[in-house]
């Protein structure tokens, strides 16, 4: 229940770890459950790099020992992995098929198809990426629909090349399979599991 | 008669509490059981409590005993919801039987083996008569001591069999033995490894074992058994903590242990040898162990290239239905008020009920008592 | 001092009981089930202090969900005031330190045993359920293996000829409770062993509905606003229960209603099966043919419920 305090160059995670992953947890669950939402997740921590705070807390919620999680290598998120192994003691991988989780950058992400959509029986098994972006407002207009949505809903992250939607609707075509996206940033995110459509609108 | 709702309030919840801890207790002119007593005198269902909690702690179990009022199965249950809330450190190194300070070893299959046949703490060859000395507290009974001391390294049955190729190499560990399946964590899944299998067997209910052991002596799946060792006896524990990086020993468990042996004529893969099945329990328990060890061959038929026929070989089956504390709460989960479904079984019951008498209907027949018949009826 | 009499098991628990790696899982396991609507998701289900049928995949899911600024309703059959509902809720009063109602619009977080409320569900609430059998396929084949496969490739043949023979015997689809559903067109769902007259509460709901199996491990999920379809035949479509009684307290004609036999003559009345419901129904006004009736009378202690709030 206590804040855990860092190490020397490292930045704190959560000061209350019991509730404020909760109150993050059911943010992000809110998010999963109404795709295409924006929600802000009020997060109070001092993330180690820019614009990633809601990602950070994600981080915090979900992840420990038991989820290997992939990283964009950017320069700016160079303290990144140290700050997440000490936090959660995850396992950071290399290979973007290994990992249950990865946190990755609009503008370096490795290709959709290299992460695990899961098992025909066990679809749980794939990971879910959290996207940091520079913004969820103002880009190109995306219209979802889906479990979650009762009409439609319209979202318009920036940062995203219009040919990675393709290969989201691409992965969306195996359902059951498929990687379930949450994109961020600063302290917002919109959930996109794979049960939502995605058409981009004119 | 009034009508007494089943619907019940705090109250009654406290009040049934208080009076099972009255019952518990009994006639209080009798001396309290303490449960230093339970761990020393009643120390063969502190050992299934233990194994079946999947919690070395003979203290603990003895409590749980006495709380359970000496209803095994609910000891068992309470250790388990304890043993769920402790934090992991990690994983021991695997136990090394053949280093056992042995009690008991004997073994069937050899008149004398290395090391010898050590007879120990048993009921086998007990006369099964109540001893009514027992009714009075008296001296503690002292057993004489042995002349020569017990080996400290017994080898095991396989590797006296070893130098022949009569016994079936010893089944391989997982790839990733560091991390051994637990079930305690990860939910059963199939097919079923041998880390998870054995897992699986050990916490199983001692009873279900033992009737699915001996169905299958009885030839329902027979393995042909035969027990090539037992032994029982005090065992270090050892654990490397990552920052030293070399094994400590943490302390000392008593364990029982069984090799089954069984013969297997051959197939085309293999030559015709003799094949193993493994039982293991914590404390003193050879009837567990022995049965563990019979079930665990049986569901070798598939790397042994048995065709499987019957229940015992069958590892959905066995090993879903082996654990007690799921069984004992969904058995008794039917006590729950179940109105809701039962009340659209009864809406369409009657309704069929109904039918069948319209179908039938002469019309002047329908006079009976079953009030649930006489409604459809009406 | 000895090892025995030294030992405090003092308490200490988690904030929810569990463990907070235990959540996290947990808390992963309900992500993955709110993507994948309507399939079981495996989860690592822990040992709780209730036993397994006794509602421990739905504690589960609520320790895990649960904060300080929800409001907890804890049902079983519909009543608040059944007894492993009252044993429940002390629960998370007590080691959630949370505040609990039984008024369905209060509640944020609604724990359930076989009922749907009949008050609507609204955005933001979240209902609870607890699963005994998480497996729609399970009474039609045993082998978990057999079913996943099932599911996996869509294959729910055997689910239609069972209801199909069930027309051929009985003349319409028998089965009154845990009526099996399609979500969103793809995952055969069992609703847990709710009546069949709560299957089209489910159907484009406001709230989220996660289900929790302990025993069988096994967490699945129905996001609001999801098409749930309970299985039938274009001859055959699908009815829910009636009531040809009005409730006996209430007069209400639309509810589930409970039966509750009032001497050894075969008397009996209709009575709500939603406690919550049928009490607004009361204070509203509302009366039925026995209005003024008082159920348990050896133990009308309704006061004590307010003890946990």
């Amino acid at each position: 229940m206590n804040e855990v305090l860092a190490p020397d160059g490292l930045s704190p995670g959560f000061t209350n770890p019991v509730f404020e992953s909760q109150h993050t947890f059911r943010r992000v669950l809110d998010a999963m459950s109404r795709p295409g939402l924006l929600i802000n997740l009020d997060a109070d921590l001092s993330a180690p790099a820019d614009g990633i705070d809601a990602a950070a807390a994600i981080a915090l919620a979900l992840l420990d020992f038991e989820t290997p999680i992939y990283l964009s290598p950017v320069p700016e998120w160079a303290g990144l992995a140290q700050w997440l192994r000490f936090h959660c003691g995850c396992p950071i991988v290399e290979n973007p098929g290994d990992a249950a989780f990865a946190l990755v950058r609009v503008d370096a992400m490795p290709a959709l198809d290299q992460f695990n959509s899961g098992d025909p029986k066990y679809p749980d098994r794939s990971a879910t990426l959290i996207i940091v972006c520079p913004s969820l407002e103002g880009g190109d207009s995306l219209r979802l629909a889906g479990p979650g949505i009762a009409d439609f809903r319209v979202i318009a992250p920036t940062g995203f090349d219009p040919a990675f939607w393709d290969d989201v609707r691409q992965d969306r075509s195996k359902f059951q399979l498929g990687i379930d996206l949450i994109l961020t940033s600063d302290n917002h995110i919109v959930a996109l599991p794979r049960s939502t459509r995605i058409a981009l609108e004119d | 008669m009034a009508y007494v709702s089943v619907k019940g309030g705090e109250r009654a919840i406290s009040n049934a509490h208080q009076w099972l801890d009255e019952m518990r207790r009994g006639d209080t002119s009798v001396p309290e059981l303490e449960v230093e007593q339970i761990r020393e005198q009643l120390s063969l269902a502190v050992d299934r409590v233990m194994m079946e909690g999947s919690c070395y702690d003979p203290d603990l179990a003895a409590l749980a005993i006495k709380q359970a009022r000496g209803d095994v199965t609910e000891a068992i249950f309470l250790v388990r919801a304890y043993r769920t809330t402790l934090q992991r450190f990690g994983v021991t190194e695997p136990l090394e039987t053949s280093r056992m300070a042995v009690q008991r070893r004997v073994s069937a299959a050899f008149k004398d083996i290395p090391g010898g046949q050590i007879l120990g703490p048993t009921f086998d060859y007990t006369h099964r008569l109540l001893n009514f000395d027992l009714y009075d507290t008296g001296p503690a009974a002292m057993a004489p001591k042995a002349v020569d001391p017990v080996a400290e390294t017994v080898p095991t049955i396989a590797s006296v069999l070893a130098h022949e190729s009569l016994l079936e190499e010893p089944p391989a560990d997982a790839p990733d033995a560091d991390a051994p399946y637990d079930l305690t964590r990860q939910p059963m899944a199939f097919p079923a490894g041998r880390d998870q299998r054995l897992q699986a067997l050990a916490r199983g209910d001692e009873g279900f074992l033992l009737s699915l052991a001996y169905a299958s002596q009885r030839g329902w799946g027979n393995t042909h058994p035969l027990c090539g060792e037992i032994r029982m006896g005090a065992i270090a524990v050892e654990f490397t903590p990552e920052e030293l990086g070399f094994p400590i020993e943490i302390g000392e468990i008593v364990v029982t242990e069984c090799q089954m042996i069984s013969n297997f004529e051959g197939s085309a893969d293999r030559p015709p040898q003799f094949t193993f099945g493994y039982g293991l329990t914590f404390g003193h328990n050879e009837r567990k162990t022995m049965s563990m060890a019979i079930v665990d061959r049986a569901l070798r038929h598939k790397e042994i290239g048995e065709t499987p026929a019957h229940a015992v070989q069958d590892e959905e089956f066995v090993l879903y239905h082996s654990d007690n504390v799921e069984a004992s709460g969904f058995v008794q989960h039917l006590k729950l008020p179940h109105y809701v479904d039962f009340q659209a079984e009864l809406q369409f019951v009657r309704r069929l009920c109904k039918e069948w008498h319209e179908a039938r209907e002469g019309g002047e027949d329908s006079t009976t008592n079953d009030p649930l018949i006489a409604e459809a009826a009406e | 001092m000895n090892a025995v009499t030294n030992r405090k098991l003092n308490g200490a628990y988690n904030h929810a009981y569990l463990d907070e790696q235990t959540k996290r899982m947990i808390r992963r396991a309900i992500l993955k089930a709110v993507a994948i609507p309507g399939y079981q998701v495996p989860f690592g289900s822990r040992e709780m202090p209730v036993p397994y049928g006794w509602g421990t995949g739905g504690i589960q899911i609520t320790a895990s969900i649960i904060g300080q600024d929800d409001v907890y309703k804890c049902i079983d059959q519909g009543a608040d005031d059944t007894t492993n509902a009252v044993s429940i809720r002390r629960f998370f009063a007590k080691v959630a330190d949370v505040a609990t109602t039984e008024t369905t619009e209060k509640a944020t977080i609604i724990q359930t045993r076989h009922r749907v409320p009949e008050a609507p569900l609204k955005e933001g609430q979240i209902m609870v359920y607890q699963v005994p059998q998480p497996e729609p396929l399970r009474g039609l084949e045993p082998r978990e293996t057999e079913t996943r496969a099932m599911h996996a490739y869509e294959e729910y043949g055997l689910q239609y000829l069972s209801l199909y023979e069930s027309v051929s015997a009985f003349g319409r689809i028998a089965g009154g409770a845990g009526y099996p559903v399609l979500v969103d067109e793809r995952y055969l769902m069992s609703p847990s062993p709710i009546p069949k007259f709560d299957n089209p509460k489910l159907h484009q709901s406001e709230a989220l509905h996660l289900f929790g199996a302990g025993r069988e491990k096994r967490i699945y999920a129905v996001p609001p606003h999801t098409d749930v379809r309970s299985l039938d035949f274009e001859d055959y479509p699908f009815e829910v229960q009636h009531f040809d009684e009005v409730c006996a307290l209430c007069g209400c004609s639309e509810s589930y209603k409970d039966e509750v036999i009032l001497d050894d003559e075969g008397n009996r009345m209709f009575v709500c099966s939603d406690s919550s419901y049928c009490t607004d129904r009361r204070n509203a006004g509302h009366a039925g043919p026995l209005a003024g009736h008082v159920l348990g009378q050896d133990d009308p202690d309704p006061a004590s419920l307010e003890d946990a709030q």
